[in-house]
């Protein structure tokens, strides 16, 4: 077996925000991608799902930082001990990076084609008329009709749907080996997203990029992914294949989220709730950092933290139900809604 | 009138011909355009029901949902509400009418006021309407913070101490507080995360049976429609295209677009692949409608021909209760004939490619 394309492991990025608080954002996350794989990570705000992906990009800024023993490998090297130089090189060339808002991660006094063109000029050296050439063709191949002509235009003569695409032509000068997608139709209609989500998916085939997909959507998640990383306050909660978290999740957030949402073609009278909000990341709670919110936490997930229990192959889940499986036939009030705040 | 669904009674709002245009230069010293943001609406919203209008960015139905508390003056068009026409009311009779229309935002962040405490926010309703004393007013502020699922001390603080869910359990406790009986929620769980959405949709399912409320439902994700909707209108470039009941127009969508917007939701579940209708392009720019129906440039049915971009299709009754705006989708009053007279090539055919959605 040859080795992953990405290999993060026990990732930890703080935050200190002042007076001595600090925000444990990503508290040991460890995952892999291969070569031409598409991986999604899911999970609700503030659960670290960004901060990895910006931690990946180095992109980190004061006052978080990666903490020592993290670890990052790509491609065979180490990319925290890599100088920023050598860092800016792979940055956009091998690992290119695709942002929610497509117009703040655009420079509003550049036109497109100039954006994108300075990209294939930076890393590959190209003069002004092959970079520019590179972009038409670029913009040509993410669907954007009459490309000589829209690469001329600035950002807001374009819709959102097409400065996404501007934004993925991009991420695609340099052919990177991996794509971090991070919320990227999020902020799209749904038939633009629908568009989106194709390209992506043709990409990746055509190029056999590897694709990190950051989402809260588990339709995204079902449509696009093959592996699914569930993560809850800064960490890993649930990794398995795609189909296997829809059929049988076992962490209890991850069995909520499922629940929680509403399916077309799926007429229930009330939508199951996860009772209380996602904590702090100042305050993570005790124990099982899910445990408040939680139908069947009892004692020991109050305490004792609990490992990625190993599940069956492939699948792992941090639940200390693995050990003691009948507990989930007892399920309960969780303690916020016992404590009556944000009762549902 | 087209839209009126086959309910008993007077219906609660009657809204007809509802037309908003914004005047905009183009440029700062262009030609003067006039842009639709609706376009000649018309439906009913009965007592006790929710009605949801779906519809993609720049749909108009934000600008709908405000004209009908005249938060946005519209243009032409006849509001009814109760059977006063909300159009002529003034002063005191205006706000006596606003009193029973109430508004939640999409944003619980910019919509309460972070200076004032949760207790002034939702109290501010009861004093203005002269519906309590202040003591009562206090008192029933407590009731209200209990029964959207806060905790009645929470009164004391201030907005940005509590997370969206509860800012936006806030807001509908503001609503509820002058005891409305029609709620417009404007994209009201759009800005939550999945857990939480799920509790304030649960939320306004249970006071809408506690207290009779009547909803307008606006809202771009239609899984939480389906969900939450008796009827669902669709909207696109300010016009309604389709009108049905929620159950029919989910299994059986009759509009091209509708059939393509529930198409492109993508389906948690990795079991179902479905047949996906992508469309072509954006939606053109309201300032420059195309002509026609309004969705014919990007339209995938295969009957579609000339007719389409020369006649604007009537919102018609396709099936009891259900309407959509086609000329190619029978039965329709646009005859065969009139339709070849305006270069259509191809009769109008029966085109289902969702039929069995689910």
């Amino acid at each position: 077996m040859s080795n992953p394309l990405l290999t993060v492991k026990d990732l930890r990025t703080y935050f200190y925000p002042g007076g001595g608080a600090v925000a444990r954002s990503v508290d040991g996350v460890s995952f892999s991608i291969d070569a031409g794989e598409t991986v999604g990570i899911v999970g609700e705000s503030g659960c670290g799902k960004s901060v990895t992906a910006l931690s990946i990009m180095r992109l980190i800024r004061s006052p978080g930082r990666v903490e020592a023993g993290s670890k990052i490998e790509f491609d065979g090297k180490d990319l925290i001990a890599l100088d920023e130089e050598s860092m800016r090189r792979i940055r956009g060339n091998r690992i290119a990076m695709i942002f929610q808002e497509p117009m703040s991660a655009l420079n509003p006094v550049f036109t497109v084609g100039d954006q994108i063109a300075e990209v294939a000029r930076i890393h590959a050296g190209a003069t002004r008329r092959e970079a520019w050439k590179k972009a038409v063709e670029m913009l040509g191949l993410t669907g954007i009709p009459a490309p000589d002509q829209r690469a001329k235009q600035y950002p807001h003569q374009l819709s959102g749907g097409m400065r996404q695409r501007v934004l993925i032509a991009m991420a695609l000068v340099m052919n990177p080996a991996l794509i971090i997608a991070d919320e990227p139709t999020t902020a799209l209609d749904v038939t633009i997203q629908a568009q989106i989500l194709e390209l992506l998916r043709d990409v990746q085939q055509k190029f056999g990029t590897a694709v990190l997909l950051i989402t809260h959507d588990l339709g995204v998640i079902a449509e696009m992914t093959k592996r699914v990383i569930v993560m809850y306050g800064g960490e890993v909660v649930e990794e398995t294949s795609t189909p296997d978290l829809f059929t049988s999740a076992h962490h209890p957030y991850s069995e909520g989220l499922l629940h929680a949402m509403p399916r077309v073609g799926d007429k229930r009278e009330r939508l199951n709730v996860i009772p209380g909000t996602v904590p702090p990341p100042t305050a993570w709670p005790s124990g099982c950092r899910f445990h408040d919110r939680c139908k069947y936490s009892w004692e020991r997930t109050e305490h004792e933290h609990p490992p990625l229990y190993t599940i069956a192959p492939g699948h792992v889940s941090r639940c200390h139900l693995a050990e003691e499986p009948q507990r989930r036939n007892a399920p309960h009030k969780p303690l916020v809604a016992r404590r009556s705040i944000d009762a549902a | 009138m087209t839209a009126s669904s086959a309910g008993n009674g007077q219906p609660l709002l009657s809204v007809r011909n509802l037309t908003k245009a914004f005047r905009s230069r183009r440029g700062l010293f262009g030609p003067a355009e006039v842009v639709y943001a609706v376009n000649d609406v018309s439906f009913d919203v009965h007592d006790g029901e929710t009605l949801a209008i779906v519809g993609e960015s720049g749909c108009g139905k934000t600008t709908t949902g405000r004209s009908i508390l005249r938060l946005i003056e519209p243009t032409s068009g006849e509001i009814k509400f109760a059977g006063q026409n909300v159009a002529e009311l003034k002063g005191g009779a205006l706000r006596r009418m606003r009193r029973e229309m109430q508004i939640i935002f999409q944003d619980p962040f910019s919509s309460l006021n972070p200076r004032m405490t949760v207790g002034a926010i939702i109290r501010e309703g009861m004093l203005i309407h002269g519906l309590a004393t202040r003591a009562e007013a206090d008192k029933r502020t407590g009731a209200l913070l209990e029964e959207v699922g806060l905790r009645a001390e929470y009164a004391s603080r201030y907005p940005h101490e509590f997370s969206g869910g509860q800012r936006q359990r806030i807001g509908v406790a503001r609503a509820l507080s002058v005891q409305p009986r029609l709620i417009i929620c404007d994209e009201p769980v759009s800005a939550l995360d999945v857990s939480v959405q799920a509790q304030v949709i649960n939320l306004l399912q249970d006071l809408q049976r506690d207290h009779s409320l009547t909803y307008i439902f606006i809202a771009h994700d239609l899984s939480v429609v389906e969900h939450i909707a008796d009827r669902v209108a669709v909207m696109y470039l300010g016009k309604i295209v389709e009108l049905g009941r929620s159950e029919a127009l989910f299994s059986q969508p009759l509009m091209p677009y509708t059939q393509a917007l529930l198409s492109a939701a993508p389906v948690p579940d990795p079991a179902r692949r479905r047949e996906r209708i992508v469309l072509e392009g954006d939606v053109p720019s309201p300032a420059n409608l195309p002509s026609g129906c309004v969705f014919h440039p990007r339209c995938h049915h295969p009957a579609k021909d000339e007719a389409c971009a020369r006649i604007v299709p009537p919102l018609e009754e396709k099936e009891a209760g259900h309407f959509a705006a086609c000329i190619k989708q029978p039965p329709t009053k646009v005859t065969w004939e009139e339709q070849q007279r305006a270069g259509g090539v191809r009769e109008p055919r029966r085109y289902l490619p969702l039929a069995a959605l689910h």
